[in-house]
């Protein structure tokens, strides 16, 4: 089944989906193990997996030192696709890669995205690859089926939210606010003007992230968005308290 | 047809979609200033008055006689207000910031001449500013960090990755995704998503077409050859701009290359084998970087050349074969330093110090009607910390131990 149609049918069941979000290699893959068994067992809908990039120009400080910690232990991007075969072999839940163009682009685009495909990875979140860079990689991912995931900011217009839903695939990811990932987003008037307009510019489902860390947060989202996008809060909280902290967490979040 | 933004096959504009708008208006208000005889006037009408232009081009003729060879010519960009060439590129961007109407303008610094500069541009416009540089570069060129505190701006010293040049981009691109209403983002080199690449070329080509005038007004001729120092590449596209139509001047970058290029420890891109395209910074270009496309620390003695990346404009060219690329080593940097300095009477910054090492190494095979330029991109006087270790000299030492001491017990 298509993401999008399978996202659609999984939110028929549940009021909003949950997806998160785990830098690979960080704090190790042992801890992503454990993590990512938790959020399953707990009723995440959807999972993220960050593949580190020397670069992370769109993350905030706590993604970036994630990022550069996993590097610096040594992680490689074929631990990440042996790492990412191993998750998607063993859970149902779609799994998505997330990462910056280099990755895929030193790879080579096409390799990357057959290698992703028969791994069992449903889609990609590219940051830093608008649609108008993004022929070859569009084009490969129709070919194989994997889902090129588009992001509306608050700042892109209407015609251009028009633009890149034509382009997009398995849902829109709405970044909730100007900004890096990591701080807090104000879900005021202005917030719900711009849900709105996301929703009008396109008849996939909508994932809500940045900012998002609590009940209260993915309460606000229910009834609005169809995914609630939880990042940096659950790289926090391993942090902080470690990977058995997390199951409770998710538990709690609706 | 070439897409927009692009040089053969590099460059392009690869940005997070919450810029998209910032960056569809500053193709616009740079399209529009281009198309416009009246804002070049302005720009340079207003590089006169402030900036010290048109720069000299000064005949080296100890050195000349030296070398044996070709007439050597310096192109003065260190006689620019604040020391370098950047005060071209600031300058102009600022002229645009008035246009768009913001009120905010940061920047990243690697020697921290771009940070000088557009520290300078912020407080003669009336604009706030920001300036990101890595922390290792913060050590190293503290007298800049100074200046840019006194010129009214926050310094933040960059933590991240190898807290050097590369890393202080990131962080500006962070806080623009936040502020773009009110900030522009002044990028200091040829470098970056489109259009920066090709605008900061624009405002250094000033430095070329001046070029080309004063070398035809003073040897009666075109030079042979024109060595520039390649960090971003924003004063050899400058320079080579010139002269990128008469086919007989051969136009040579040179990079740092460090400890030796086959060390590692460098920053040789087009000169060594250890560069492969990528796409990093919102463009794409040749860098240095691992088979993962992990990007690779560098090392320079001039942290002005201490970069990942480089121009995709220059990329192209060397590409076409327009461009040579040569590195010159921080041991050479030093010596060319130490002669041009005792012959001349000029004290060159380290990053042109590394186009006058590989000028110094041709100018012997060429005859004495012909000339050759040098860029001079900056002054060393920055650079006195980082010269005087690398002299060993003993009484700036004795000068410095003297100055702690009286800080220390005060
Ligand atoms: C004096 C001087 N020259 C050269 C450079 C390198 O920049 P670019 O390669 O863009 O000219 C710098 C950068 O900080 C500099 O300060």
């Amino acid at each position: 089944m298509q993401l999008a149609e399978q996202l659609r049918e999984a939110r028929s069941k549940k009021d909003i989906l949950l997806m998160t979000h785990l830098v690979l290699g960080y704090p190790s893959f042992a801890a992503n193990r454990e993590v990512i068994h938790q959020m399953v067992e707990n009723g995440v809908d959807v999972i993220e997996l960050q593949i580190p990039f020397s670069e992370p120009m769109a993350d905030g400080p706590m993604i970036i030192k994630a990022n550069q910690e996993a590097i610096a232990s040594g992680t490689t991007v074929a631990d990440c696709l042996a790492f990412a075969a191993e998750m998607a072999a063993q859970h149902k839940i779609p799994f998505l890669f997330m990462t910056y163009y280099n990755i895929l682009f030193k790879y080579g685009v096409r390799e990357f995205l057959h290698k992703a495909k028969e791994i069992g990875i449903r889609g990609f979140i590219i940051p830093d690859l608008p649609p108008e860079e993004g022929e070859e990689y569009l084009r490969l991912a129709k070919e194989f089926d994997l889902a090129a995931i588009q992001i509306f900011a608050p700042t892109s217009t209407e015609e251009r939210m028009r633009t890149l839903a034509g382009h997009g695939d398995g849902f829109i990811y709405c970044v909730a606010r100007r900004g890096v990932t990591g701080s807090k987003t104000e879900f005021d008037a202005s917030f719900d003007d711009y849900l709105a307009r996301c929703r009008k510019a396109t008849d996939l489902p909508l994932a809500v992230g940045f900012g998002i860390s609590s009940r209260e947060d993915v309460q606000i989202l229910t009834g609005k968005a169809d995914l609630a996008v939880i990042g940096t809060a659950t790289i926090r909280l391993v942090e902080e308290k470690g990977a058995a902290a997390v199951g409770p967490f998710i538990a709690g979040l609706r | 047809m070439n897409k927009p933004g692009y040089f053969g096959q590099w460059g392009g504009a690869y940005i997070p979609e919450v810029l998209y708008e910032t960056f569809r208006e500053l193709r616009e208000v740079y399209a529009k200033a281009k198309a416009d005889p009246a804002f070049w006037q302005e720009y340079v009408a207003l590089m006169s008055s402030y900036s010290c232009r048109p720069t000299p081009l000064t005949h080296a003729d100890n050195l000349s006689r030296h070398f044996g060879g070709a007439q050597i010519f310096i192109k003065r960009e260190d006689l620019n207000h604040t020391g370098a060439h950047k005060a071209n590129n600031v300058m102009g961007q600022g002229l645009l910031v008035k246009r768009m109407g913001k009120t905010r303008v940061i920047a990243e610094t690697g020697a921290g001449q771009h940070g000088v500069a557009c520290a300078t541009m912020a407080a003669k416009f009336g604009f706030a500013c920001t300036i990101y540089m890595g922390e290792e570069d913060v050590h190293r060129q503290r007298p800049n960090v100074f200046w840019m505190e006194k010129l009214g701006a926050t310094v933040v010293p960059v933590t991240t990755g190898s807290r050097t040049l590369k890393d202080a981009i990131n962080e500006a691109f962070r806080d623009w995704v936040s502020n773009m209403d009110t900030t522009h983002y002044v990028m200091g080199t040829v470098c970056g998503p489109h259009p920066f690449p090709e605008m900061v070329a624009w405002f250094q080509s000033i430095i070329g077409i001046e070029a080309r005038k004063q070398i035809i007004a003073s040897h009666g001729k075109l030079p042979a050859r024109i060595y520039a120092c390649v960090g971003g590449g924003s004063n050899a596209m400058g320079i080579f701009q010139g002269f990128l139509a008469d086919s007989e001047v051969e136009l040579i970058g040179v990079e740092a290359g460090g400890k030796g290029i086959d060390t590692g420890q460098h920053a040789a891109r087009l000169a060594s084998q250890d560069a492969s395209p990528g796409v990093a910074q919102g463009y794409k270009t040749m860098f240095l970087q691992d088979s993962d496309g992990q990007m690779l620390d560098t090392h320079s003695v001039a942290a002005g050349l201490d970069y990942i990346g480089v121009s995709p404009l220059l990329t192209d060219l060397w590409e076409k074969g327009r461009v040579r690329f040569t590195a010159a080593t921080d041991q050479e940097v030093m010596a060319a330093l130490d002669l041009t300095i005792k012959k001349e009477g000029i004290i060159p910054a380290l990053e042109s110090s590394h186009a006058f090492v590989q000028a110094f190494k041709e100018a012997g095979e060429l005859s004495s009607d012909q000339a050759i330029i040098i860029n001079q991109s900056g002054r060393g006087d920055k650079d006195i910390f980082t010269i005087a270790h690398a002299f060993d000299d003993p009484s700036w030492k004795e000068f410095i131990r003297k100055k702690g001491e009286e800080y220390a017990t005060r």
